[in-house]
């Protein structure tokens, strides 16, 4: 083994896309992608429990949804990352975010950023979940406001639109 | 924020086995246990070996007789294995009640393991399937039993230069009914109150092997082995089902904390084991019917 392997590397430089936007960062190891991603202007990923328990930080990483504060920026090094606001925004609302507006699924809303991306995961991979799949896709986000009962309607919901949009496309 | 730590980032499975060799590090997977222990303890100066760019430890293998998953693969990638249903029931049933999909797409089998809490729900089943583990150092591969692997609260065989590379198996028989249950507060994201798997062979009416493995009641998962031996050599009856569970409760040390008491978890082994071996009877029991 080298003294070159074994040397620590505090720094690094880290390209990661956000949202399609490509993103160049020097970060040292201990830096979460969620604190990169806030730094980085992107306030929708939210900051909970930093410990896995209530998903407020959610995003999707490559297509797989994670907690950000217990992913390493450095793992994050050349992959792609989504947000909600990569989902759409006011002009051009995924029909995630459309449902849980019509379905009042948000009070306080600082858990809802990381719901829709667990349940967008969720419907990537099962386009028709049951009530029982919904819950176990969501069994990693915390609300202490709503009591679920409108998030689960919402995406089942916003299920029933995207299956209409898939076969009318 | 997190500490800071210094992480090293192999290439290759031999680069990795020689940093563990020469630096006193640790390994780490998914980070879903080491990051937020890191962030409680809040102490600078560790030093990890992500083991993030090791494809080699990757992907599950199906044969007739044996099962071979890579270290990495995560609790998600049991959850999308169209063979684990009949490979492994006992850890299909594990993975849709392991904490909640963030963590399952990122904590993986061989951080669960060795990390070695009593409530490392992924242990319970492998061991109930008798389940080996590949070690690798820079100075060769063993490999040894789960159930010799386990010695203590957090405390396993793994020498500070291993890393466990694998977990195999036998994939159980028709004759075999392969069960876990986990107890816990709520169904999703819990930590487990008392987490039981059974696997149980019947053949011509008669039980033919038994395991019982048992989570969170005690300082490590653990096989409740004279419950095991009570149920071998005739059928599964209301009485030695009885017997069996009497002997899992008793085999068990529970302690009271934040959530449950000691006394409570006890009955709930009881509870437990009777209606799994209940239902490992009336399953694997009625392919000779």
């Amino acid at each position: 083994m080298t003294d070159k392997e074994t040397q620590m590397v505090t720094e690094k430089r880290v390209d990661i896309q956000v949202n399609g936007q490509a993103c160049e960062i020097t970060v040292p190891a201990w830096r979460t992608l969620l604190e990169v991603l806030r730094e980085l202007g992107h306030k929708e990923v939210k900051c909970g429990c930093e410990k896995g328990d209530c998903g407020a930080c959610a995003v999707l990483l490559d297509g797989k949804v994670v907690d950000s504060c217990l992913t390493l920026a450095w793992n994050a090094a050349g992959r792609s990352v989504t947000t909600v606001q990569g989902l759409g925004g006011p002009d051009n609302a995924h029909p995630l975010q459309t449902a849980f507006i019509e379905h009042g699924s948000a009070q306080c809303g600082y858990c809802t950023p990381g719901m829709i991306m667990a349940a967008k995961a969720l419907l990537d991979d099962i386009p028709e979940p049951s009530l029982k799949d919904i819950k176990r896709g969501l069994s990693g986000n915390l609300c202490r406001c709503t009591g679920y009962t409108r998030i689960f309607s919402a995406i089942q919901a916003a299920a029933e639109t995207l299956r209409e949009q898939e076969t009318t496309s | 924020m997190l500490p800071p730590f210094e992480l090293l980032e192999p290439h290759s499975l031999d680069q990795a086995l020689k940093m563990l060799a020469t630096s006193e590090s640790v390994p780490l997977a998914g980070g879903t246990n080491l990051l937020p222990d890191l962030r409680a303890r809040g102490e600078a100066g560790g030093r990890f070996i992500s083991l993030a760019a090791l494809d080699q430890l990757h992907g599950i293998e199906h044969s007739d007789s044996r099962v071979l998953m890579g270290a990495r693969t995560t609790l998600s990638d049991i959850l999308h294995d169209p063979l684990m249903p009949t490979a492994a029931p006992s850890l299909v049933s594990m993975a849709k009640v392991f904490a909640g999909s963030m963590v399952r797409n990122a904590a993986t089998v061989a951080g669960n393991i060795c990390y070695g809490s009593p409530s490392a729900d992924v242990v319970p089943p492998l061991l109930s399937l008798d389940a080996e583990l590949t070690l690798a150092s820079a100075a060769g591969e063993r490999t040894l039993s789960l159930n010799d692997f386990l010695l203590d609260y957090k405390k396993t065989a793994r020498r500070p230069d291993e890393l466990l590379i694998s977990v195999a198996w036998a994939p159980p028989t028709t004759a075999t009914a392969n069960l876990f249950y986990k107890l816990g507060r709520r169904r999703g994201d819990a930590i487990t109150v008392v987490g039981v798997a059974v696997t149980i062979t019947i053949e011509n009416g008669n039980c033919t092997k038994a395991r019982i493995a048992l989570g969170s009641v005690a300082p490590t998962v653990f096989r409740a082995q004279e419950a095991e031996e009570a149920l071998v050599g005739g059928p599964l009856t209301a009485t030695t089902i009885g017997t069996a569970a009497q002997a899992a409760a008793q085999a068990s040390r529970p302690i009271d904390d934040i959530r449950a008491s000691a006394d409570y978890r006890r009955h709930a082994v009881h509870m437990l084991v009777r209606r799994l071996l209940t239902e490992a009877w009336q399953t694997a029991g009625s392919q000779h019917d």
